[in-house]
């Protein structure tokens, strides 16, 4: 017995000995200075798996917008659509478009990027059964409908509308009249894929290969990826260091806490709590761009107690008592901007921004109390602004929002803060209409036209009008917008648009959020471009 | 003929889950009062039952610890209920441009993120605090001590399941059951909290009970009073809960505490209460945000939550000292 | 004994299996985890519906739960939504959290027996008042505030320590992580040590052997501590499944990757096959542990026997 026992004892310690040094492995923050050195940035792991037309956040967009390259690029500053790969995109109608592949460009394997490698891509991001969340994406192409019921089996594996004309050439056939779809097209959704991704998925998926200014050198799914400058890359835009580290932090805190620690390069999202710290521990080495990111507050118009006639008062009294000012400087130190319409200042005054608030949006306790009033008071007495608690720190601002609200109203009960544990539970209580309040949104463009910020949320029926906000008039003004192929005239029909929306109060617009970053002293030339995603191939390693 | 107690068994009662949420600490101070109840020779039950408790009292009505404990509690619930007598403020007024501020006449702990009296919030949190911690308490207990007693005075069949249910429930880590259960709350109450902590935490007590049910059961005057034909309802109640209490109590003192702190901790991780309820919970988990550059957002809520959950170990550990004959 | 294990072993199989079926529930309590894919967007329902399918998740929850044992006795442990098998999540995660684990134990065996020894043997004097009142303070913070001043003293403010541990995870960045995750059990290994050390003090067979004169070490060591160590053994043994499963906070702290983290992201994005999944392993650690350490109760107590 004790023979047998002490044996045990000696068991266990070796046991515990083998799977000590089972792992190890040493630290690789260094990698040499200049054109070689290694950036290591901070990282969330992606949702999903890293399929072009699968990738709908930031996340698995940075590593996108690095191992890619579309027919457009949207100018890391301008946000302007520029030809990428596309030699010329050519239409008379507005709804087909005859695409030019420009020669000479290569996925990083050596396989030649052709118009059948957008077709093939395109299809596969179609598909029902490929499980693509960006599908919708392609609903404008004819045939969208086949590939992709909203119900039952697929009757087509591919769209009608796509035809390879030549190794260089396809043409596009829409449904509708679509004047800025080439536009759209530098959304990572449309970015061509190599033969590798179809004949060994589970090996691309590992490893994914592109046609970027970078290849993946190695994957550790869930901690970090590491990516490599790829020398033969064609296009103009060669990356101005060795590669870039993306490590994978769960809490942006601390993934800033170890930059000023001076172990990470590059924070991409600067969280709130630390933003007065930031020009004691990083000086000039902080960026605060505006990005294509607009906070709303979404109505409950499903809920009849928050459709009644003449509550448009109680919608414009409420944005009225949020003192956008004091909440963006005190609680987000300026790294939002205190918004004036429902678009964003990253489409300059030409692609559509201007004031069409007005004084809806400014803070006035006294007007915000009386048209609160008018509007019938606050339905039940009590509203519940109801957020995700898991990400993105909201509970900050949206306390705020509400203390900011019970002031100007004088009643320290009219708004509450709702938190829901889990985005996904979150979402599902948005998508099946439970939340009885407001509830916050944001909204991140996915192409920078003033469409984008206006159709997809508040026309009737559309995929994330989550409110359900329904207006004929400002239907009628999309449609004509849509419809027509002069630019100004267009945006003009859409401003008109939305000064419907803004007398409805359709949505409570709060502020434009900006990208914010943070970097070492060992890199320079770090910028942000309207996506708020670091532009990583301009970094330069000192 | 009862089944005997299995030192696996016993041992097992002390498991705990220290980590994270520091649940089930006060699990391991079971060990020694497990032996304690009854005593191997009994004189009779209820003069025994009477002279352990009365002895312990006179204990504690000597011991420093025990009083300085008990009055530092008794002050916690006397503003748990009357808030308004030390703090005049209301602990939603809260406005922003003041945010961060530090202490200022009137407002002697300061503001916190939102603008808020960090004084009139901590104030205010002891009744949250207090009222999770006490009910989740007697939760715990009632359910853990029926379900264990049961298990204990039944044995058998009864035993074996109600033991393998307790394991199911224990194997659960405490924290990430949390996560779990309380991630899909909408309501913003206490319950939902509380249910849970009953939920996971009622296995701690149960083993507790169930050792003690069974080291009370082979005491002879036990055996004499089943011998002399009495009911199971009447042994239950008249002989055998007496004793076997008394570890229950000392543990739950201690647990008491600990549920405080996992509240403030599943804040922390997102999903414990929610507003307008004032907690330390809340206030702590803000705080923990902006702790470089304003500590005493975190110090005062943090500091009255540990001062709190001090104050009931203590006092379990007196109670403990005083029941736990062996050691006088 | 060998009968003991096997008894032992066979009542392990109802609770493994009502512990992953509770945890399976739980799970399904938080409801449709698809809508949590698409951003800030509504799935569209078509795509929506097909990964419903491909999860399972179209089915009743009874068929969901005897499906997925089924594949996880076949070493299948399902998919997590960014389409990585779970049982590649596990093996970048245990490794990592058993390092963390190991650290966190030696600092509760070391540091907490040695401790309890000291004020054990000396009961009331000034040293011990000192520990037991530093004990107390420990219990009585919240790990995560304890976790967080400590990487804002080590971390930024003094620079004595990476604040965020590397993916690789080697031992040395694993000590002050190691310290917090130990520290409330730390305490009570403290506690515990010194409650049994003062009671076995005066126990007969130390008292006899004193009497013979045996030296004072060979009297702590061979008889007063083997015997008090009981408790404490039962604890620590506990404590290694609530260590692993209970790192969440810690983990979240410092960036490890490890089991806890892999656990609140599954949480959070409402995957079932990795909670599931790795909440099973924890299970059967814990199961192990416990057995683990009643075995050991033999080697510290002769006078235990099994049958």
């Amino acid at each position: 017995m004790r023979g047998a026992t002490h044996a045990k004892w000696a068991a266990l310690a070796t046991a515990v000995a083998l799977a000590a040094t089972g792992c190890g492995g040493g630290d690789d923050s260094g990698g040499g200075g200049g054109a070689d050195g290694i950036v290591s940035s901070s990282w969330g792991d992606p949702q999903n798996p890293l399929e072009p037309a699968n990738t709908n956040e930031v996340q698995g967009g940075k590593v996108l917008s690095m191992i890619f390259r579309g027919l457009k690029e949207y100018d890391p500053k301008t946000g302007e659509a520029k030809d990428m790969l596309a030699e010329k995109i050519e239409t008379t109608d507005s709804t087909n478009f005859t695409i030019t592949v420009k020669d000479g460009w290569t996925f990083s394997n050596g396989e030649k990027v052709t118009a059948q490698s957008f077709v093939d891509a395109w299809n596969y991001g179609a598909a029902l059964k490929n499980n693509q969340k960006n599908a919708y994406f392609f609903g404008y192409i004819e045939g969208y409908d086949k590939v992709h019921p909203d119900k039952g089996e697929a009757t087509a594996d591919t769209l009608s509308g796509l035809k390879v004309t030549g190794p260089q050439t396809f043409t596009v056939k829409l449904t509708q009249k679509f004047s800025t779809f080439p536009d759209t097209l530098g959304y990572a959704a449309f970015a061509p894929l190599p033969k590798a991704f179809f004949d060994d998925h589970a090996g691309w998926l590992a490893k994914p290969v592109g046609n970027g200014p970078y290849t993946i050198d190695s994957y550790a799914k869930g901690s970090q990826m590491q990516l490599k400058r790829w020398d033969d890359y064609p296009g103009e835009d060669k990356a101005q260091n060795g590669g870039i580290t993306l490590k994978v932090y769960t809490d942006n805190n601390t993934a800033y806490t170890d930059l000023t620690a001076g172990n990470l390069d590059l924070v991409d999202d600067v969280p709130a709590s630390q933003l007065k710290n930031v020009s004691a521990d990083l000086g000039d080495r902080y960026i605060n761009t505006p990005a294509g990111i607009i906070q709303t507050l979404s109505i409950p118009f499903y809920d009849p107690d928050w459709n009644k006639p003449g509550q448009e008062k109680l919608r414009q009294g409420l944005s009225m008592a949020i003192d956008r000012n004091q909440i963006t400087e005190t609680i987000f130190q300026k790294t939002r901007t205190p918004a004036v319409d429902w678009t964003s200042p990253v489409l300059g005054e030409e692609g559509g921004f201007k004031d069409v608030c007005g004084d809806f949006c400014k803070y006035d306790a006294a007007q915000a109390k009386k048209l609160v009033a008018e509007g019938g008071g606050i339905p039940g007495g009590t509203m519940k602004i109801s957020y995700n608690a898991d990400t993105g720190s909201h509970k900050e601002w949206v306390d705020a929002v509400c203390n900011s609200i019970n002031r100007a109203l004088g009643d320290n009960k009219a708004c509450v803060g709702n938190p829901v544990g889990t985005f996904a539970d979150y979402r599902n209580q948005v998508t099946t209409q439970k939340l009885d309040g407001p509830f916050r949104a944001g909204w991140q463009m996915d192409y920078p036209l003033i469409q984008n910020f206006l159709q997809p949320l508040y026309y009737t029926g559309a995929s994330s009008n989550d409110g359900k906000y329904t207006s004929a008039d400002f239907d009628k003004l999309v449609n004509q917008a849509n419809a027509e192929t002069d630019i100004k005239k267009a945006v003009g029909l859409f401003q008109q648009a939305e000064e419907v929306l803004r007398d409805d109060m359709g949505a409570i617009p709060l502020w434009y959020q900006n990208g914010s970053a943070g970097y070492s002293e060992r890199v320079e030339n770090v910028t942000l471009n309207p996506f708020s995603v670091p532009v990583y191939n301009e970094i330069k390693v000192k | 003929m009862p089944e005997p107690i299995e030192p696996y068994e016993e041992g097992r009662a002390i498991a705990a889950t220290g980590a994270g949420g520091a649940t089930d600490l006060a699990l391991s101070e079971a060990e020694t009062l497990e032996k304690t109840p009854g005593g191997p020779q009994g004189t009779g039950p209820d003069k025994k039952a009477r002279s352990l408790w009365s002895d312990a009292w006179r204990d504690l009505r000597r011991n420093p610890v025990f009083i300085i404990s008990g009055l530092v509690i008794l002050f916690l619930v006397v503003i748990s209920i009357w808030p308004s007598l030390i703090a005049s403020g209301d602990p939603l007024d809260c406005d922003l441009a003041k945010a961060q501020e530090g202490s200022q006449p009137g407002h002697p702990f300061g503001f916190n993120g939102q603008g808020c009296d960090v004084y009139t919030r901590t104030v205010y949190g002891a009744r949250t605090s207090l009222t999770v911690g006490v009910l989740a308490t007697l939760g715990v207990a009632v359910l853990g001590s029926v379900l264990g007693g049961l298990a204990g005075f039944f044995g058998g069949a009864w035993d074996g399941v109600l033991s393998r249910i307790t394991d199911v429930f224990f194997a659960i880590p405490v924290v990430l059951g949390g996560l779990v259960l309380l991630s899909v709350v909408t309501s913003s109450t206490v319950w939902p909290v509380i249910g849970f902590m009953v939920l996971l935490g009622w296995p701690q007590i149960s083993r507790i009970a169930r050792g003690s049910v069974i080291t009370a059961k082979q005491n002879d005057y036990v055996q004499a009073a089943r011998a002399l034909g009495a009911s199971n309802s009447r042994m239950l109640l008249r002989h055998i809960t007496p004793n076997a209490l008394a570890p229950v109590i000392v543990v739950a003192t201690i647990a008491l505490g600990t549920y405080i702190a996992l509240e403030a901790t599943l804040s922390y991780l997102g999903v414990g209460l929610k507003p307008p309820t004032v907690s330390w919970g809340i206030d702590i988990s803000s705080a923990s945000q902006y702790v470089r550059n304003a500590p005493h957002m975190l110090l005062w809520p943090a500091g009255a939550l540990a001062i709190t959950v001090l104050a009931f170990i203590m006092l379990g550990d007196a109670v403990r000292d005083a029941l736990d004959p062996k050691l006088r | 004994m060998g009968r003991y294990v096997i008894r032992r072993l066979l009542q392990m199989i109802p609770v493994f299996f009502g512990a992953t079926l509770l945890i399976f529930l739980m799970v399904n309590v938080m409801g449709d985890p698809i809508a949590g894919l698409c951003g800030d967007r509504a799935c569209d329902p078509a795509t929506a519906a097909q990964l419903r399918k491909e999860f399972g998740l179209d089915k009743p929850v009874w068929q969901q739960y005897l499906t997925y044992m089924g594949n996880v006795f076949t070493g299948d442990f399902g998919t997590a939504f960014n389409g990585q098998p779970v049982t590649e999540l596990m093996a970048q995660s245990f490794p990592v959290t058993l390092r963390l684990t190991i650290v966190a134990i030696l600092f509760e065996i070391v540091i907490g027996i040695s401790l309890g020894v000291v004020t054990g043997l000396k009961r009331g004097r000034p040293v011990d008042t000192t520990v037991l009142l530093l004990t107390l303070v420990v219990l009585s913070v919240p790990t995560f505030v304890t976790g967080l001043l400590v990487q804002l003293l080590l971390g930024v403010k003094w620079g004595w320590i990476k604040p965020a541990v590397s993916p690789e995870a080697p031992f040395s960045e694993l000590i002050v992580p190691g310290l917090v995750l130990a520290s409330v059990s730390l305490a009570y290994v403290t506690r515990l040590t010194r409650t049994s050390i003062a009671e076995n003090k005066r126990a007969d067979y130390v008292r006899t052997a004193v009497a013979k004169g045996l030296p004072r070490r060979r009297v702590i060591s061979r008889h007063l501590l083997r015997n008090s160590l009981i408790p404490v053994v039962t604890f620590i043994g506990a404590d290694i499944g609530a260590l692993m499963g209970g790192a969440i906070v810690t983990e979240r702290i410092f960036n490890i990757h490890g089991v806890g983290l892999q656990l609140y992201n599954g949480i959070v994005r409402q995957s079932t096959q990795t909670v599931v999944g790795f909440v099973t392993i924890l299970v059967l650690i814990f199961l192990l542990a416990n057995l683990l350490v009643d075995l050991l109760y033999a080697v510290l107590d002769p006078r235990i026997r099994y049958a």
